[in-house]
């Protein structure tokens, strides 16, 4: 047996009170496709920012052709030939391709940068690996597909021989993603070794020779792809079986939000083009989409952050202006944001000033411009008890609660209001998996009492758990909605690579 | 109007325009290296102030003139390390850090000076530098002595602008530096230390404030008094917005702005008494604003820019 | 080397950081004071007379807080909605000019209980005003708003220079270039008699009270506080954020504004280029160094004055430049700065 170009030996790495790798080793042979299987929060980035130098391990060690690297040394990395595909690019929007590709690879003190012969080398690798691409191009004018293309020619440019992938296809549509893992198969056969990390059964499955799965930080399980399947891997990957929330059958009520051929221009783009759909009290719409798709401009939409360029919206019936944040709160409709973060909390401020800073005006927490501070902190600590958010007082700084305590304060500040329309924009996104049953179960209990809900996710699982119709979005175009009772895995991939016309019982 | 053509057509419009431009052009490119690398560097005030304090101070107490120089220049070399520290190191906010040093480094001028000089009626002076004597060019009609018959710093900062573009264009330090302004992350991925990159960008670039201060006590005038500054550095800032970040619009953004101020100089004593002078002195900053104004949405600001970087931090 | 963040902010922290960079500043001064080769604590404990020793000292001292309060309001409330206002110094002039020339042509004949809050809205107004216009280009173009107004500074005592050398000229002056000056009703009444102690100094302190008030209890006061800490959740929640902006900028434009109206009415009577010695720009220091507490501020203002006032007369004496009172508050916002990170990041490895 040949030496493996690569082993991480006995790896451990701690922030804080968290175990992100516990003793992971693993090798990986040339010409070989490795996929880390995972899910979030599994360790997988930690490792891999270990490999690349981002981090320093706590323990273990990492050996490239037999020599060990030093760690906390990205440098180090890119000379021993590994190269790193993040899954939110590196890249800088204002530079060329070249420029983004030649950044580091010369002496920094030399008198001129050889722009002619990087020019040809760029040119060769792209050839040779069949990844087309302009390199005097502007890299802010290129597509998502196009710019993974380019970080991936970065690290060949770098004479990479071990390349790592982080979840590469969560930008991208079926279509790029096949295309994408032809590329790698064609790199392995060149003699180049690679990992990819995913959550993604059916790319592993498809795509890797190896499969290595994480879980809490440990490697659980190490198996070829031909000698497994897909439920022993999801077995694998999840540990046990989660409790998800039952559904109810549903009784839908009156017409609630009606869209009609929505248009949405954001800085001369048009990310929504036309786009209609229905939602009704007591049932839970689905909007499916791998993200970048326009589902974060729909949301945007519906909760007055961003006017629509033509098309109508009516709710309960009666057509209705551009929106404003004011207006959408008014008129009962709950809002949860995608970005919890930046947009669904102020994280300097207290908790019960985030509870009440989107009603603030109301004469339910302020009174001729003065705030009425009393109700403010009642209102938080009902939040708290009801919503069980652990980790603060009304007094705490928002900053402070972990990402699944903050999304219920969020639940709760809207749920309190009973609102009639609920808006949830990827409400379990980077959530644990308690924190997304707690999610699921909020949101059935909207439904139950009447609400009409908006799920809009990238994860399939959970829309199509938790929703009674569903529609997919591709590139700003809304498919027609499915039940959610005919709708499966199959389907919904066809229906979010665009290909609805193809899924026959669409209604 | 054959009173603006006499203007146009004097030697001294255009000998002035390209003495004014000197420090303009020095501090504007000190600016322009510093925000290339995503450094908001607002220090540049009181940095070209206390070049032109401790310039002058030097050749005062014997230094020749290019010690001088150069010792502004280390000096703002050392302002450029404090705001460092402060911007890069510790993450400040740059606005505020860059006004901290510009209150400390202008204060610290005038108390140096005002220890080593007492009051007096008459400031000292010194010797300045002295219009260089180009064979064959400088004895050109009109445009030998309009043009030719500048100090040595004068033709230095032209040279220095046309060297700062082809760096940051043509070298590969020029895209370490450009991609350390556009995304430190992408940076350090390749293997660039954008912390590294940062502070000899803003040392660098302090350096040439310093440099573009001493010009003004050792070529422009003969002496320094607190306040001469006037809000050159800040009207800098404001060419870089011009210039869009680009080192060869910088020199010619400082170009025509000196241009407006010869002009407006001139314009100032063929007016006499019937226009208020202080009309005229407003030009400079109202020009700077409506530069900024006409070029804040077209320009590529450096993506980066005003952006602390710190590893592992996202 | 590695900074993390601190999960909680100990309180001791807060309210030591300031002490802690004020005297770090005075270390670091002491060593210019030395290296002029005069005894440190010598000239230290005579600032400390000069600013406290007597009645008149102490009136002084409080006299020059008085503007240094209004302009540290000033940045403080711009500042903690991110609003960078750089001007209060030109706005403070413009303030200024409004009031000598409504005081001296306008308004001159009326009783001094109506004029003088007349005279102090009016100054207040032209503040407001002056910082309309680095708004607007913010809003408008997109325009970095901490160049123009500090530009627009420029501007301001261009303009005075200008009115004063034209229009509004004393000619009774000798021949300075001052403004006329406000009829004598119009002068602030004096909080201590043969002092140059006006009521101005218990307005600033009564408006501190009412921006803390404001801004810990009211709606605007919350929602210019998350429009400065987060634009995009504030957007999300709702606030109307070039509104915000827009009352963020009229109350710290007319705190400078006002600041001005009060040096003219309380102590010169006219307008000169020379009216402040860079109240604006140690209206930051000042703000910073507060924390941008509005009631912290009145004692950061507090300490800027005595190293002004002391410096005075520690200078006569002692031989040492004033200017080392610019360099201990200019010295002051740096130690502050670097107490700030501290007291929220600790040091790792």
């Amino acid at each position: 047996m040949t030496l493996p170009v690569l082993q991480i030996e006995g790896v451990s790495k701690r922030f804080g009170n968290n175990l992100a790798n516990d003793d992971i080793s693993l090798t990986l042979a040339k010409g070989e496709i490795i996929a880390l299987l995972g899910e979030n929060g599994a360790g997988k980035t930690t490792l891999m920012s270990i490999l690349f130098g981002h981090y320093t391990p706590d323990a273990g060690r990492i050996v490239v052709d037999g020599t060990e690297l030093p760690p906390g040394k990205p440098r180090a990395a890119i000379r021993a030939g590994v190269g790193m595909v993040h899954q939110h690019f590196s890249l800088a929007p204002n530079l060329t391709v070249l420029e983004n590709v030649m950044t580091g690879t010369e002496s920094l003190w030399a008198v001129k940068s050889q722009t002619g012969a990087a020019r040809r080398k760029l040119l060769s690798i792209s050839e040779r690996f069949g990844l087309r691409i302009d390199p005097d191009k502007r890299l802010g004018d290129l597509s998502v597909g196009e710019q993974q293309r380019v970080e991936i020619l970065k690290s060949l440019y770098n004479d990479a021989r071990i390349l790592i992938l982080d979840e590469p296809t969560a930008v991208l549509t079926n279509i790029e993603a096949e295309r994408l893992f032809t590329v790698l198969k064609d790199m392995a056969r060149q003699g180049l070794s690679l990992i990819f990390i995913s959550h993604k059964l059916d790319e592993v499955m498809a795509a890797a020779d190896r499969i290595v799965v994480l879980r809490r930080g440990k490697t659980v399980a190490e198996r070829r792809a031909s000698d497994s399947s897909k439920a022993e891997l999801a077995e694998l990957m999840v540990g046990r079986q989660v409790e998800r929330p039952v559904r109810e059958p549903s009784t839908p009520g009156a017409l609630a939000l009606a869209a009609r051929d929505i248009t949405v221009w954001v800085n001369g783009v048009a990310r929504l083009k036309s786009i209609s759909f229905a939602l009704r009290e007591g049932e839970i719409l689905g909007i499916v989409g791998v993200s970048g798709n326009g589902q974060a401009v729909l949301g945007q939409m519906l909760f007055g952050t961003c006017a629509r360029t033509s098309g109508t919206l009516e709710l309960f019936g009666k057509p209705v202006a551009d929106l404003t944040v004011p207006d959408v709160v008014d008129a009962g409709i709950g809002r949860i944001p995608e970005d919890r973060n930046h947009e669904g909390a102020i994280g300097e401020m207290a908790i019960w000033e985030n509870a009440v800073l989107e009603r603030i005006s109301s004469p339910a927490f302020s009174k001729n411009g003065l705030v009425n501070r009393n109700a403010g902190m009642a209102f938080a600590r009902r939040i708290i008890e009801e919503f069980d958010v652990r980790g603060g007082t009304p007094q705490t700084r928002a900053r402070l609660l972990s990402g699944g305590n903050l999304q219920k304060l969020i639940l709760g500040r809207n749920l309190l209001q009973n609102p009639r329309i609920l808006i949830a924009a990827q409400p379990t996104r980077g959530l644990d998996e308690g924190a997304v049953a707690a999610v699921h179960a909020r949101l059935l209990a909207a439904r139950k009492e009447g609400a009409a809900v908006l799920l809009i996710s990238e994860d399939l699982d959970e829309v199509i758990r938790l929703a009674d119709r569903i529609q997919a979005i591709v590139g700003g175009l809304l498919s027609p909605p499915v039940e959610a009772a005919d709708a499966d895995a199959r389907k919904l991939g066809l229906m979010m690579a665009g290909e609805w016309r193809e899924v026959e019982d669409a209604v | 109007m054959t009173q603006l053509i006499d203007i146009f057509a004097s030697i001294g419009l255009w000998s002035a325009v390209l003495r004014i431009a000197t420090p303009l052009i020095l501090g504007t490119l000190g600016a322009l290296l510093c925000e290339r690398s995503g450094v908001l560097n607002l220090g540049i005030e009181g940095i070209m102030t206390f070049g032109a304090m401790i310039g002058w101070l030097s050749v005062y107490h014997g230094a020749d003139l290019w010690t001088g120089l150069l010792i502004a220049a280390i000096a703002g070399g050392l302002f450029g390390v404090l705001h460092s520290f402060l911007t890069v190191t510790l993450g400040l906010s740059q606005h505020v850090s860059g006004l901290g040093v510009t209150l400390f480094a202008s204060s610290f001028s005038y108390y140096v000076f005002r220890m080593v000089v007492p009051v007096a009626n008459t400031p000292p002076t010194i010797v300045p530098f002295q219009p260089l004597d180009i064979p064959v060019l400088s004895s050109l009609p009109f445009f030998g002595p309009a043009f030719f018959t500048q100090t040595a710093p004068t033709y230095l900062a032209i040279i220095i602008a046309l060297l700062l573009a082809y760096i940051i264009f043509r070298t590969p330090m020029g895209l370490a530096i450009r991609m350390t302004g556009e995304n430190p992350h992408a940076a350090e991925a390749q293997g660039v230390n954008p912390m590294v990159i940062r502070y000899g960008a803003v040392i660098a670039g302090s350096a040439l404030m310093g440099a573009g201060g001493a010009f003004l006590t050792l070529a422009a005038f003969d002496s320094f008094f607190p306040t001469m500054m006037q809000g050159r550095g800040w009207i800098c800032i404001a060419l870089v917005v011009f210039a869009s970040w680009r080192p060869g619009r910088a020199l010619f953004g400082a170009l025509l702005f000196a241009f407006f101020e010869a002009f407006q100089l001139r314009m100032q004593t063929m007016l006499g008494g019937a226009v208020p002078y202080q009309l005229f002195l407003m030009t400079p900053y109202i020009l700077s604003i409506v530069a900024l104004a006409l070029m804040a949405r077209r320009a590529r600001v450096p993506q980066a820019l005003m952006q602390p970087y710190r590893r592992g931090e996202r | 080397m590695r900074f993390e963040r601190r999960e909680h902010r100990p309180l001791s922290l807060l309210i030591l950081t300031p002490l802690i960079a004020v005297v770090s500043a005075l270390a670091i001064s002491g060593i210019l004071i030395a290296l002029a080769g005069a005894p440190v604590l010598e000239a230290y404990w005579r600032i400390l007379a000069g600013a406290f020793g007597s009645r008149l000292a102490v009136s002084e001292t409080l006299t020059r807080a008085t503007p240094l309060i209004l302009t540290g309001l000033a940045a403080a409330v711009a500042f903690r909605a991110r609003l960078w206002n750089i001007g209060a110094e030109g706005q403070l002039y413009l303030g200024a000019l409004a009031v000598a020339a409504a005081g001296s042509m306008l308004l001159g004949g009326l009783p001094g209980i109506v004029q003088i809050p007349l005279l102090l809205v009016t100054g207040a107004v032209a503040g407001m005003l002056f910082m309309l216009i680095p708004l607007w280009l913010r809003l408008r173009f997109s325009v970095d708003e901490v160049v123009t107004s500090l530009l627009l500074n420029f501007v301001a005592v261009l303009i005075v220079s200008m009115l004063i050398d034209g229009v509004l000229k004393d000619p009774m002056a000798f021949g300075w270039p001052q403004s006329y000056p406000v009829a004598d009703d119009a002068l602030l009444p004096k909080l201590i008699a043969r002092s140059r102690l006006h009521i101005g100094f218990g307005i600033a302190i009564v408006l501190s009270i009412v921006i803390y008030f404001i801004q810990s209890r009211t709606v605007f006061g919350m929602q210019s506080r998350a429009a400065g800490l987060n634009p995009p959740g504030a957007v999300f929640a709702g606030v109307p954020l070039g509104r915000t902006l827009l009352k963020v900028a009229c109350l710290s434009g007319g705190l400078a504004g006002l600041a001005g109206a009060i040096e003219v009415l309380g102590v010169k009577g006219y307008v000169t280029t020379d009216l402040s010695p860079g109240f604006g720009y140690a209206g930051i220091v000042v703000a910073m160094l507060a924390n941008l507490n509005p009631i912290v501020v009145v004692l950061t203002a507090l300490f800027t004055a005595t190293m002004f006032v002391g410096a005075d007369g520690m200078s006569r004496s002692m031989g040492i430049p004033t200017y080392i009172a610019d360099v201990t508050v200019a010295l002051s916002l740096l130690t502050m700065l670097v107490g700030l990170f501290h007291s929220q990041y600790r040091i790792r490895r």
